[in-house]
């Protein structure tokens, strides 16, 4: 069953756990959701750890991605919003690093797993309701009437707010999810073109070159989606979180 | 009609849609040239937006093809 594209995001058990009846099981999924984590700890830690004045490739490294994330934050939010920095920062590094880890072969990609995704859109959606409400109260609610609009059409505009409102935790995480499974999905049926076409003699194995072209043009096209869908998620959060700042636009 | 068949058929419909976000593409990349050929000292500062809208868009294209996977392979 190695050939099927779906194959590569099966869980397993790694170490069976159960309690009470509840499956606490440490999957290969969890294995790489703390992979991730330390390699991105230890990637930070490392490469600060000398503090140069002058910055080596590898410090100026981790100094840019703190930099490329603050200055996200503060165009989206302005400089209220550094106070979540760190819950920023710390979604895209996971984002980015997981979508990165994934793309090694043999790898297990986390953010193709939907409810992994969800689970941050939700931590991303509950942060904004429950700031909202604590620093505003019920003017939060604001959010949902834009300034300007004539009388006659604002249950009509609240509504579509609230639609839309309720629609981010989904759209948030299915994008991400979405663009990892297919991506993944696409590079593992190209190169199973590979295989099927050299099975066919001298002839398969030279048109063979065309699917293992093609797969290489697409890994270097998933880095980039890697890159981008965790820049996407950042600033889509940064977006949500003005709107728990300033709701009332 | 066979159940296989159906979905080959369905997926293939799915897949219509990544035409919709090849239209969103084109018209943001033919945009964005259009505008940074008339004013091309503002064009590197938009040049976030623009990566945006495009993973945006291509978000949309992802999702009919993940439509067309999923009937294809689950």
């Amino acid at each position: 069953m190695s050939n099927d594209p779906i194959h590569q995001f099966h869980i397993t058990k790694l170490i069976p756990i159960d309690i009470g009846g509840y499956d606490f099981s440490f999957t290969n999924s969890a294995a790489f959701m703390v992979a991730t984590v330390v390699a991105t700890s230890a990637f930070l830690f490392l490469t600060t750890s000398s503090r140069g004045l002058v910055p080596g490739r590898l410090q100026s490294l981790s100094e840019m991605s703190y930099e490329f994330v603050a200055s996200m934050l503060r165009d989206a939010a302005g400089s209220h919003g550094m106070r979540f920095f760190p819950f920023v920062f710390s979604l895209f590094m996971f984002v980015l690093v997981a979508n990165l880890l994934g793309l090694f072969p043999y790898f297990f990609t986390v953010t193709a797993q939907i409810i992994v995704t969800f689970a941050l859109a939700a931590l991303v959606i509950g942060t904004v309701l429950v700031y909202g409400f604590m620093k505003h109260g019920f003017g939060f609610l604001k959010l949902f009437v834009p300034s300007g609009v004539p009388a006659v059409l604002v249950p009509l505009v609240v509504l579509i707010e609230v639609i839309s409102f309720v629609s981010r935790p989904v759209s948030l995480s299915v994008r991400l999810f979405a663009n990892m499974l297919a991506g993944h999905i696409t590079l593992k049926v190209f190169a199973g073109f590979v295989a099927s076409l050299s099975a066919l003699g001298a002839v398969g194995i030279a048109g063979s070159i065309l699917p293992l072209a093609m797969t290489v043009a697409i890994t270097a096209l998933e880095i980039l989606v890697a890159f981008l869908q965790a820049y996407v998620f950042a600033v889509l959060t940064c977006m949500y979180l003005n709107d728990a700042l300033h709701p009332g636009h | 009609m066979e159940v296989a068949a159906a979905k080959a058929i369905g997926a293939g419909i799915a897949c219509l849609g990544m035409g919709g976000a090849g239209i969103g593409l084109g018209t943001i990349f033919g945009n964005y040239l259009a505008g940074a050929l008339r004013n091309p000292s503002a064009a590197d500062g938009q040049f976030g937006r623009l990566i945006f809208g495009f993973a945006v868009t291509e978000a949309l294209g992802i999702f009919s093809l993940l439509v067309a996977l999923l009937l294809l392979f689950t």
